[in-house]
């Protein structure tokens, strides 16, 4: 039922289960049936299922319509900019989709012996190596499906390292404070124990207290550089050398390794472990949260512990090789996300050895091009010469009520995304802003325009901003009540509707 | 470079805005002894170099659609509609972020809400996350939430679980004190349910099995979960999502946690991945699932909204003492599940199950009339059988792959004591025609 008028180009919000008819189908199916009884009656009564399957039906031009409306709800880097620190929202190249999409790539099977699939092994075989290149490690598996995933895989090949040298008193695992959620996520995960270090005044590593936290149960140290501030860290070759000389591992965090690219290379400072996230610096899509890839970079002395099969050339044969016993084992299966992979082989072909550095170079003047920009309007905390992401803070605002996220919201009826807030930690209502590389001058000024008109909101008339964005398909939703009693399911939402008196419900207007 | 939108006029404009002579001031903290290292990768090509070089590396992969296939597995050749092609081509999907600001980005958050709701019809669970990385990691996740749950450091896994699994179950248990034990398989490839009986303790965190399982055969678990319930374990069951248009769902046979693949549901094999872990739970396992989940609220003018719920178990949030540490999962996948799901409705999800029955069921049949070849499950399958073979199945596969045909997985080199044994698959793709082919070629072969 339609109760008022639609705003813009917006559609009614139905599911699509609201829009189902019994008897619909948005398929067809060869006519051809080999057998002329049903075999659905020949399944023993012991295996069949009596539950209905309340799926939606629905015709094919009413699925399309359906999805299109859906995706315009959305934001998007192929619609709108994304400063959003630590995520690097670049341009994803299209075509890296059409080659993603040939039968070669996508209609092969995982389980096809390595003779049947000599291209595809080629590409991550090259991968490998290019990648090396890149970060400066010695060998990388590709198998982790995501970042996180990688940093787990990474914890195991510490823990791997150490049990195989006997020593089992390296039970913890030190992060700074600064450090992205999934370091110590991952770590704990792995059994470690997480000790957390504060950052310095100049919010880099603070080198006292890191030495302190070192000791002989330490087993890594996880740092992402630049840092979650996107400060570089100047003291990198001292850190690493201190770990090292304390027998700690280094891992690195790869999450920020957009602005580095033929700048300076992780493996070169001294890590012995990385992780990339191949949907950041490498322009895979984000897919709206995934798939992304993660794969783990190390130095010849972790190699034995990587992830089988190895991917080998052998008289330019590409071969499988699982027999590699002191592998942590497979940390997914096969080869990890395949077709994520194949994009940023193309990605970095297509930059190729003399491309690469002016992408970094692009990220690092955007950012520091809008931070001092923006310093005129807003309180930058460590304002220093930063790599591809600073950090600013609206904290001036808490005695109008006003928060980062505020602002953040606000940006969105001016068609910017929100910048990262809230995070790091180290810095109070912050926002944590990430142009990349694929931006233009234009955009950047108009960010800085809407920051403009944001500051002035918030000095004349904080109360509108608290109530932002009023542009959007929806205003704030309440996230306490979804977490109060979740409704999870189509399912949960038919029957929470039936309840006799139900105050908490929306309307579907 | 053609993805780069500032112009050396730009740049040199920026430069003196931040008030620098020249770009290297602003990397002062980087030691001078680290900076321009030697990358030693190709140069650059342009896109017409880039699809040829491709195209080439493409062709030299047999793929399915010029090769008839008959590997499963874990991984299905379904035809998908161009509707899921489609929806995953649009922009505004596979360019998003993860939906944190939930106000621009209703469009995935919706989508992934009927994703959710789509599982949960499908398995009959409560509740559905929104995805993991793939079956693997999922029913690894799985394994870990009883673990956790039941504060127990022993599980038991089917023999007959997919191999990959098992290896990521071994690898995220590995070195902390965790038991793993199997449970083995009978003659016909099902379940042992004594040796369940006998293995099942107190100690026990969680028991998997899988139906259909590695070798096709459908389970019967009658009881099973009452079994498992008396000793406080966790029941995890792991099934091919379309199988479950016709056959006994998890929740019905009293799953705890319903958990697997979800690639047959409009993903392509793409030699393992981007594929999908779906995970579903009891409504008293809810606040326990790992990863994204996103539920349905009202904003603040009383409208319909959705948003990512239940965050204080997850990373970003309590750090150290998450549930999980999964951030990044498959939701792209998730969304395609959700369009190839909404095009099948009801009644397609019922005919596309039957179809695989009809090709796979005829295909098994006809394969155990040949001179030699024995039937090894013996029961219900749905699109994969096992069967013996006369021959090597390294042998027989190489044979016919001169005719142009795939041929099936060779048990024997995750199970050496069967011997010379394929499973074999045949889903709604493949013809009466083709499968006749492959048993003339197969028949050849085995003279």
């Amino acid at each position: 039922m339609i109760t008022k008028p639609l705003t813009g180009l917006m559609t009614k919000d139905e599911l699509i289960f609201e829009r189902s008819k019994a008897g619909k189908k948005g398929i067809s199916f060869p006519k051809e049936r080999i057998f002329s009884k049903p075999l659905a009656a020949r399944i023993p009564d012991l295996y069949q299922r009596k539950q209905t399957t309340a799926l939606p039906e629905i015709s094919e031009p009413e699925i399309v319509r359906h999805f299109v409306n859906l995706s315009r709800k959305n934001f998007s880097i192929d619609t709108h900019f994304y400063p959003l620190g630590s995520c690097t929202m670049k341009y994803n190249p299209k075509i890296n989709e059409e080659i993603a999409r040939l039968d070669g790539f996508a209609w092969i099977h995982p389980f096809q012996t390595p003779e049947t699939i000599q291209g595809a092994l080629q590409v991550l075989f090259e991968l490998q190596e290019m990648l090396c290149e890149i970060t400066g490690m010695d060998a990388f598996s590709l198998q982790p499906a995501a970042g996180a995933h990688g940093e787990l895989c990474g914890m195991m090949l510490v823990r791997a390292y150490y049990h195989q040298r006997q020593d089992f008193k390296r039970t913890k695992v030190i992060v700074p404070d600064s450090s992205h959620g999934t370091n110590p996520a991952s770590a704990a995960l792995c059994g470690f124990e997480v000790v957390t270090t504060p950052s310095g005044p100049d919010g880099r590593v603070d080198l006292i207290a890191l030495e302190k936290a070192m000791d002989d149960h330490t087993a890594c140290l996880m740092l992402t550089n630049p840092n979650t501030l996107g400060l570089f860290e100047k003291d990198i070759l001292q850190i690493t050398r201190l770990a090292h000389q304390k027998g700690i591992l280094l891992y690195y965090d790869g999450a920020n390794l957009n602005p580095l690219l033929g700048i300076v290379r992780p493996g070169d400072m001294g890590f012995d472990i990385v992780h990339l996230n191949l949907h950041k610096t490498f322009s895979t899509p984000h897919g709206g949260g995934g798939p992304g890839a993660g794969p783990v970079g190390v130095k010849k002395s972790l190699i034995p512990f990587l992830p089988v099969p190895a991917i080998k050339k052998k008289n330019s044969v590409f071969e499988l090789d699982s027999n590699q016993p002191h592998s942590i084992g497979k940390v997914r299966s096969f080869f990890g996300n395949f077709g994520v992979l194949l994009r940023a082989y193309v990605y970095i072909r297509t930059i190729g050895s003399d491309g690469l550095t002016q992408i970094s170079r692009d990220a690092i003047l955007n950012a520091n091009y809008l931070r001092r920009r923006l310093e005129k309007l807003l309180e930058i905390p460590y304002n220093d010469y930063c790599m591809h992401e600073f950090v600013a803070t609206v904290r001036q605002y808490k005695s109008k009520g006003l928060h980062a996220s505020d602002f953040g919201k606000r940006m969105l009826d001016f068609g910017i995304h929100a910048p990262t807030v809230h995070f790091p930690l180290v810095v109070e209502d912050a926002l944590m802003i990430e142009p990349t590389e694929t931006e233009s001058k234009e955009v950047l000024d108009q960010l800085v325009e809407v920051f403009e008109i944001m500051v002035k909101e918030a000095n004349d008339d904080p109360e509108s901003l608290k109530k932002a964005p009023y542009t959007m398909p929806i205003r704030r939703p309440d996230e306490v009540q979804a977490a109060r009693k979740p409704i999870l399911s189509w399912r949960d939402y038919s029957q929470d509707l039936k309840r006799p008196s139900s105050p908490d419900m929306p309307s579907t207007g | 470079m053609r993805y780069l939108p500032l112009s050396q006029e730009d740049r040199q404009v920026m430069l003196d805005t931040i008030g620098v002579e020249h770009f290297g001031q602003m990397l002062q903290a980087i030691p001078a002894s680290l900076r321009n290292p030697e990358i030693r990768i190709p140069e650059s090509l342009s896109e017409h170099e880039i699809r040829d070089l491709l195209g080439g590396l493409a062709k030299k992969n047999l793929n399915s659609k010029d090769h008839k296939s008959y590997l499963g597995a874990g991984a299905y050749e379904h035809y998908i509609p161009s509707v899921v092609q489609m929806v995953l081509m649009r922009n505004e999907f596979y360019t998003a972020y993860t939906p944190y600001q939930a106000e621009a980005s209703q469009g995935s958050l919706q989508a992934i809400f009927e994703y959710q709701s789509m599982i949960c019809e499908l398995t009959g669970m409560d509740a559905a996350n929104g995805s993991h990385y793939d079956g693997s990691t999922a029913v690894a996740e799985a394994v870990l939430l009883s673990l956790s749950k039941t504060r127990r450091r022993k599980v038991l896994i089917a023999r007959s679980l997919n191999p990959e699994y098992k290896r990521v179950i071994q690898t995220y248990l590995s070195e902390s004190n965790l038991a793993y034990a199997e449970i083995p398989f009978d003659a016909n490839g099902a379940l042992d349910r004594e040796q369940l009986k006998q293995l099942l303790t107190d100690e026990i965190a969680c028991v998997v099995v899988a139906t259909p399982n590695f070798l096709g055969l459908e389970e019967d678990l009658t009881n099973m979960a009452s079994w498992v319930h008396e000793k406080g374990a966790l029941f995890i069951l792991v099934s091919n999502p379309l199988a479950l248009g016709y056959f006994k769902t998890p929740a019905e046979w009293g799953a705890d946690i319903a958990c697997g693949e979800g690639q047959p549901l409009g993903i392509p094999p793409s030699l393992g991945g981007p594929w999908l872990g779906y995970f579903a739970t009891t409504r008293a396992l809810v606040r326990q699932i790992p990863g994204r989940l996103v539920g349905l609220t009202k904003d603040t003018m009383g409208n319909r909204a959705f948003c990512l719920t239940l965050q204080a178990r997850e990373q970003h949030i309590r750090r150290e003492r998450a549930a999980s540490n999964i951030c990044t999962n498959q939701a792209l996948c998730a969304i395609a599940a959700c369009a190839y799901l909404s095009c099948l409705g009801k009644e397609g999800l019922k005919e596309v199950a039957a179809l695989n029955m009809d090709r796979a069921w005829y295909f098994r049949d006809e394969i155990i009339k040949l001179p030699g070849v024995k039937l090894i499950t013996k029961g219900p399958i749905f699109n994969e059988f096992t069967v013996q073979l006369p021959k090597s199945v390294s042998a027989v596969n190489q044979a016919l792959l001169s005719h142009g045909i795939m041929g099936g997985f060779d048990l024997e080199t995750v199970y050496p004591e069967l011997t010379n044994t394929t499973v074999l698959c045949a889903t709604e793709v493949k013809t009466k025609a083709d499968i006749d082919f492959f048993l003339e070629c197969l028949k050849a072969v085995l003279s």
